[in-house]
């Protein structure tokens, strides 16, 4: 009988991440490890470096020191569906060795953009940045699939469809340009389209602000839904704690760039210890 | 005018070297090519040359055939698969003057043919080059400007987005609507744009007999397939590659496995279809004759 894991095996680790512009200007010394099936939110009032600390860990943005290690394990999506990710020899777009530890600023660029493509989403804060606004909602949402090979239009079509439903936009609507959609409507198609091919590690760069409230209720609602369905490991960052406490199983928090408290969601939300995470939730600092 | 023979032993005006070029440039312009030919597909920057045409007209591909050109040579221009158009007469002239080389409207008869949007009907043979004349040698250009970054996209095989071009066609017109330019994948690696041939010749550009080569004069690209190179157009499983056909047959020779042209013959709405490649209609009708 096959049981549940009760340790789950690391997928992310930060190992003394820096990365500064100025005096506490960025990140500094960040270390964490995110495991497999977590959503860890990152929270901080603005200009604290939760967006360059997601940078660095995505791969965009290369830190001035430290360390971004993912470990590959089972085989993903793109790997179970015939692209070219297992090959022994690495291809021009293939990542290589199937398991393993990656160092995301050692390997080539070729390898880190492969990941970025095949096994990795990004949600970014604005939908408009994530979307082709020239295309259509279909063509947005299987992108990714015809990335990873898929050359079946009425398949792409199909699964278009399906996550046009998932999170709950309109399925008739799939020839719609992204323009004629609301700016909630937006992101749901945004996140349509990163999670389409259902990658083992998502971020997110607060996808909930620039929205109505009410939006962002239902938003929330369908992202935690769809993270525990799917059992996604996310590292989610936003300077709202109402999201994070929705979404996060666990947090840290961030000021001048630094670290100030780490633990598990509740904990830190109902017993912090740090005067700034205290005044946080208070809600004594707005953002 | 004297005539002198030039280092190749052909005639040419003096003043001008053998086919305008100097022999540093074509010797600069046959490296890349070289490149070209070793890698099927990819885009080779050049040091292009001004040429005493304006560009749209052709520089590119007359820069690539002035670096080929031999004095044995016989060059024939084709236009949209006419020997006849302004552009194919003067390119034609152009070569005449400054190579000395015989020309030919003949498909079989030529060494290296000249061409803008088409590939002849007749299948060419080893013996034969084909130089197309390219406006937009990027087929990536039209989702990203950036040249830095389509640089990269081809070196990383990222073409997702060839095939979004393609999802979006279907989505509008129920089938892929791309008629001209109609993007390929050569040699199973980098994906090309064969410059505005109608889709009808893309077939013909897949294990060619002959050495193809592409040139775009102003943005100083050339590329090449080279002689049986696999050419694969970019498609569907379930909307596969079609060319186009038409119902009739040409009106002038009968030919029904040729690329035809509409023609108005009258203000009253009057028309007709007729080969666009004139040496193939003379042909056929020849052999009718
Ligand atoms: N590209 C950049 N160049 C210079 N300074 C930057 C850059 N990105 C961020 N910063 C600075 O780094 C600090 C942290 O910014 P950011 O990571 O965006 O914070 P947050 O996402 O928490 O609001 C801010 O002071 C910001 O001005
Ligand atoms: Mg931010």
């Amino acid at each position: 009988m096959k049981r549940p894991q009760l340790i789950r095996p690391a997928l992310l680790e930060a190992r003394n991440i820096t990365r500064l512009y100025g005096p506490k200007q960025g990140c500094e010394e960040i270390d964490f490890t995110l495991h497999q099936g977590e959503v860890l939110g990152i929270v901080g009032e603005s200009g604290s470096g939760k967006s360059t600390l997601l940078r660095v860990l995505s791969g965009l943005e290369k830190p001035d020191n430290g360390q971004v290690i993912y470990h590959r394990s089972e085989p993903s999506f793109s790997e179970l569906t015939g692209t070219d990710l297992t090959t022994p020899e690495p291809a021009h777009t293939g990542l290589g060795g199937a398991e393993g530890a990656l160092d995301l600023y050692a390997i080539s660029e070729a390898r880190r953009r492969a990941l970025l493509r095949m096994e990795w989403g990004l949600v970014h804060q604005n939908p408009r940045d994530g979307l082709r606004l020239g295309v259509s909602a279909g063509a947005n949402v299987s992108e990714r699939l015809m990335a990873l090979g898929q050359r079946h239009y009425g398949n792409l079509r199909a699964a278009s469809q399906d996550w046009m439903g998932r999170v709950e936009l309109d399925p008739r609507r799939i020839d719609d340009a992204p323009r004629t959609f609301s700016g909630g409507m937006q992101q749901r198609l945004q996140i349509a389209r990163t999670l389409v091919t259902e990658p083992r590690l998502v971020f997110m760069d607060e996808p909930t602000g620039g929205l109505d409230v009410s939006v962002q209720a239902r938003l929330l609602d369908m992202l935690r839904t769809l993270t525990r369905q799917l059992g996604l490991s996310v590292i989610l960052v936003t300077h709202d704690l109402a999201v994070a406490r929705l979404l996060a199983h666990r947090l840290m928090v961030m000021r001048q760039g630094r670290v100030v408290e780490a633990g598990l969601t509740d904990q830190i939300l109902d017993d912090p210890q740090h005067d700034y995470t205290q005044l946080l939730v208070s809600s004594v600092l707005t953002p | 005018m004297t005539l002198r023979v030039d280092d190749q032993g052909g005639l040419a005006y003096s003043g001008y070297n053998f086919a305008y070029l100097d022999e540093q440039t074509k010797r600069m312009i046959r490296r890349a090519l070289l490149k070209a030919v070793a890698i099927p597909g990819y885009q080779v920057p050049f040091g292009g040359r001004e040429m005493p045409m304006p560009y749209g007209w052709g520089t590119g591909g007359m820069q690539l055939t002035a670096s080929i050109l031999g004095a044995d040579d016989v060059l024939k221009v084709i236009d949209q698969g006419a020997d006849d158009t302004t552009n194919a007469v003067s390119i034609r002239t152009f070569f005449e003057r400054v190579a000395g080389v015989e020309t030919t409207t003949s498909t079989a008869a030529a060494s290296v043919i000249q061409t803008r949007h088409r590939i002849p009907e007749l299948p060419l043979s080893r013996h034969q080059i084909l130089v197309f004349q390219v406006p937009i040698p990027e087929p990536l250009r039209f989702i990203e400007p950036s040249e830095e970054e389509t640089r990269v996209m081809h070196a990383l095989e990222e073409y997702g987005v060839m095939h979004v071009k393609l999802y979006e066609d279907i989505a509008r017109h129920g089938h892929i609507a791309t008629t001209y330019a109609y993007p390929v994948k050569v040699d199973e690696r980098y994906v090309m744009d064969p410059s505005p041939i109608p889709k009808f010749d893309n077939p013909k550009l897949d294990m060619n007999e002959a050495l193809m080569l592409f040139g775009a004069g102003r943005e100083k690209r050339l590329y090449a397939i080279p002689p049986y190179t696999q050419v694969k157009s970019l498609d569907f499983e379930d909307h596969p590659f079609e060319i186009q056909s038409w119902d009739e047959a040409c009106a002038l020779c009968g030919a029904s496995d040729s690329y035809l042209d509409e023609v108005i013959t009258d203000d009253q709405g009057g028309r007709m279809f007729v080969c666009s490649d004139t040496d193939y209609c003379q042909q056929c009708r020849g052999e009718v004759a």
